[in-house]
């Protein structure tokens, strides 16, 4: 390894005013970097290796050992999954669906035809599956949402079960285990709906599509064919705020014209304004997902909570024991999850502010 | 009115009836602080008023009635009294005119923050560095700021000897520092239809580059004695909520992919994965596993969910395309480009950004007339392999319509593609690796905005 070439060090040893060097052989570098690296690392012990081991290959390599079955999924996921991805797996309101999209023909050909038609609206999980120990390692590893690598094996079992009951691939009675996985993976409806593509996965490709090096009065037809409707001008909120003062553009103003009573005090709150928001606790600690300031989502409206405990002096405590230990479905049929994370002051903040409607 | 906001004020003397040349002089103190809080629409306003009374009377004329800028006559504040002692801010910031570029979500495009992406505002960057703060962001279950004193990094698999490494160790090994662009998959994704978003920001934004410093893999798996002959793949895995996991070639392991602690000169931010990320140069960003805890040796790809259920691009015939990780060569024009407006008509520097996940960048060209013809740009040095080139070319412009283009040419010869060019291979519904030229089209006034034209 000649990583280091022959070289000189000086040093100024400031106070003294006198140069001092050093002869550095790259020799001696290369003795002093010798192969392995000593010292350095050490062999993990077989309990470290099993409690960070834990991904399931397509092979089912991996895979621990056990059972669940669907009826036990389906209670697992009215408690822990279905706050987030609905009680059929269909919701989209948070996350993409799981369920849907899949017929019994698909089951025969293992190739979802939804898939091949560009006017299906979503692609699911179960669509797009081709691998059960992608499901099976994933909610082990990451689910529920919250509180990831929470569930036991015998529970990951279980609810992949339920899943795949959902989308009428498992009967109601069936329970999934290490030893009839297998087959179960022979019954996906996308077990064959993927290639692995080299052009894109070798770096010596050279890819699938290709262009050509026209200079001048290259064939285009030079028509606008796709431009961003005038009602999205502001989607992204005011470009001008979203480009520098100074400079050889500047953005355009997409916001609508204020009058110019009030922007300056609006601004000058804007330039300075550093405090922490509870709005931004919100979106940290995801409660948007399910809560918005005035319409229904999955939760009750910031809107709604407010007005229901208007007046209500213990409100807050009331609210903030919610917030961390979970709901029971006061507001309709999904109860909301635990939040164990939160600490006390950013409950008591996240409290408050739900109690003024989010404002 | 807080008191920086009421020095600002003071330090402005209003001179009313004066004509000012350049657009940020002529705002009066209260327009000065709009400005400040990034609302321009002030300042075209009165670069507008400005710029007819200059047009009326003529630029001399105008400032020998008015005797000059008040910006020179007048001198301001910070010419006239004690600035701020060193170490007043322990780490530096931006300056508080800089508060308009901010990583920013695309509203509606995922609903939950913890597993959303911010886009990098690359229309307001310069050469081909990302600044850390400014850095895209893409997580999947949330980030977190891990104590770096207690994260392990682990390699196990077909490996004679599994071995452990604290932080300690890992920057004890030889280490290399890289230049390299990270881009994700899902970058332009929004544009593969339609016109989705309206700047350079949303169009391009999952995508930053860094100097990276950290451990060769090839020295880590050396020094655990890993099968070479069985040892085809890699899986990388993070600490994190999610468990973030993604196969690696072995091939790609060996070359050039390194396990980094550092960026630009500091330790990785939390955001990006302190204390340890894999850096994958060329390969879409999913693949630069952060909060890195372990790599296992294996002899086949390992289909995660995210090279299984996301990352696969659907193809027109119903079949998703499994394991595409390279980013192609790919270029934007980030000035001028959508969301922003000319000053007027002349002379523009039209700069921009090109890369390519399989090497250098040979060269870029660049077309005002949406493809027609095109002028080859002047290429930034340094030229490095799998890492941003910075490009520039000269434009007067006259006053009329224009559609900007680029357009990049890698070291394999490659050549950027069309987006129809793109859609007639791969439909419009893939998501993932949509590298088109990207079309800007200069209105008559100057505005600036992102179309796809045929």
């Amino acid at each position: 390894m000649s990583m280091f070439p022959d070289r000189v060090r000086c040093y100024e040893a400031a106070m003294a005013g006198t140069i001092i060097c050093i002869g550095v052989m790259s020799a001696a570098f290369a003795q002093s970097i010798p192969l392995p690296y000593t010292g350095i690392g050490r062999t993990a012990t077989p309990a470290e290796i099993k409690a960070w081991d834990i991904d399931v290959r397509p092979d089912f390599k991996g895979l621990p050992p056990g059972a669940g079955s669907v009826a036990n999924g389906q209670q697992i996921w009215e408690t822990k999954c279905e706050s987030c991805h609905g009680t059929f797996g269909e919701s989209n309101e948070v996350f993409t669906p799981i369920t849907g999209g899949t017929t019994p023909e698909d089951r025969v050909t293992g190739h979802v035809e939804a898939l091949m038609r560009s006017d299906f609206p979503q692609r699911t999980t179960l669509m797009k599956l081709t691998q059960l120990s992608t499901l099976w390692d994933y909610i082990n590893r990451a689910m529920p949402w919250n509180a990831p690598k929470s569930l036991t094996v015998d529970e990951v079992y279980a609810v992949t079960a339920y899943i795949l009951n959902l989308g009428d691939i498992l009967p109601a009675d069936f329970v999934l285990s290490d030893k009839n996985i297998r087959e179960v993976q022979a019954m996906l409806p996308n077990r064959n709906g993927m290639l692995k593509f080299e052009p894109l996965w070798n770096i010596k490709g050279s890819g699938d599509v290709h262009n050509t090096l026209c200079m001048t009065d290259c064939k285009i037809d030079a028509k606008t064919i796709s431009s961003l409707p005038d009602f999205a001008r502001n989607a992204h909120g005011n470009l001008a705020e979203q480009n520098r003062l100074i400079g050889p553009v500047q953005g355009i103003n997409t916001a609508e014209v204020f009058g110019d009573a009030t922007p300056a005090k609006k601004a000058a709150t804007k330039v300075v304004s550093t405090a922490p928001d509870a709005s931004d606790l919100a979106k940290k600690y995801a409660c948007v997902a399910c809560h918005a300031t005035r319409s229904k989502l999955i939760g009750p409206s910031y809107k709604d909570i407010s007005a229901k405990y208007n007046g209500d002096v213990g409100a807050s405590a009331k609210l903030a024991a919610k917030i961390r230990i979970g709901g029971a479905g006061t507001w309709g049929t999904t109860p909301m999850p635990a939040h164990a994370a939160i600490s006390d002051e950013d409950l008591h903040a996240l409290a408050q502010w739900s109690l003024s409607g989010g404002q | 009115m807080t008191e920086h906001n009421r020095k600002l004020l003071d330090s402005v003397t209003e001179k009313s009836g004066r004509i000012q040349r350049a657009p940020e002089n002529f705002l009066n103190a209260v327009q000065l602080v709009e400005v400040a809080a990034g609302r321009r629409d002030f300042l075209r306003a009165a670069f507008m008023s400005a710029a007819g009374a200059t047009a009326a009377l003529g630029n001399r004329a105008a400032l020998a009635e008015s005797q000059g800028d008040p910006n020179i006559l007048t001198l301001p504040e910070h010419s006239k009294g004690l600035g701020q002692p060193v170490a007043t801010r322990g780490y530096g910031s931006p300056s508080v005119w800089e508060k308009n570029l901010q990583r920013r979500e695309s509203p509606g495009l995922t609903r939950v923050g913890a597993a959303g992406v911010s886009f990098c505002p690359l229309q307001g960057l310069f050469g081909i560095i990302t600044p850390n703060g400014l850095h895209f962001e893409r997580h999947h279950q949330g980030w977190w700021d891990i104590d770096p004193t207690k994260h392990r990094f682990m390699i196990n698999g077909l490996v004679k000897n599994p071995k452990v490494y604290t932080m300690n160790d890992l920057m004890r090994l030889p280490s290399v520092s890289r230049m390299h662009f990270i881009e994700c998959g899902a970058n332009t994704g929004m544009e593969w239809g339609n016109v989705a978003v309206p700047t350079v920001q949303y169009t391009h934004g999952m995508l930053s580059c860094c100097e990276f410093t950290g451990v060769p893999l090839s020295v880590l798996l050396e020094d655990c004695g890993f099968d070479k002959v069985k040892g085809k793949y890699l899986l990388a895995e993070g600490a994190d909520g999610s468990g973030m996991t993604r196969t690696i070639s072995m091939e790609r392991a060996l070359d050039d992919c390194f396990v980094a602690y550092a960026m630009n000169g500091e330790m990785l931010r939390p955001e990006n994965g302190y204390p340890l990320r894999l850096v994958v140069p060329g390969i879409q960003g999913v693949s630069w596993v952060k909060w890195l805890r372990r790599i296992e040796v294996g002899d086949m790809p390992y289909a995660t969910k995210d090279e299984t259920l996301h990352y696969v691009d659907l193809m027109p015939d119903g079949m998703q395309r499994q394991y595409t990780s390279i980013q192609e060569c790919k270029s934007v024009i980030t000035t001028p480009s959508g969301g922003q407006a000319l000053l007027g008509r002349g002379f523009y520097n039209i700069t921009g950004l090109a890369w390519s996940g399989r090497g250098r960048i040979k060269r870029v060209d660049v077309s005002i007339d949406g493809g027609r013809n095109w002028r080859i740009a002047r290429l930034e040095t340094p030229i490095l392999s799998k890492c941003f080139t910075r490009f520039n070319i000269g434009w007067n412009w006259q006053g009329g319509p224009a559609v900007l283009q680029s357009r990049a040419v890698d070291e394999t010869g490659y050549v950027q593609p069309q987006l129809n060019q793109l859609r007639q291979v791969r439909g419009s519904r893939s998501i993932y690796h949509n590298n088109a030229i990207q079309s800007w089209q200069v209105n008559g006034s100057g505005e600036v905005s992102n179309v796809h034209v045929s």
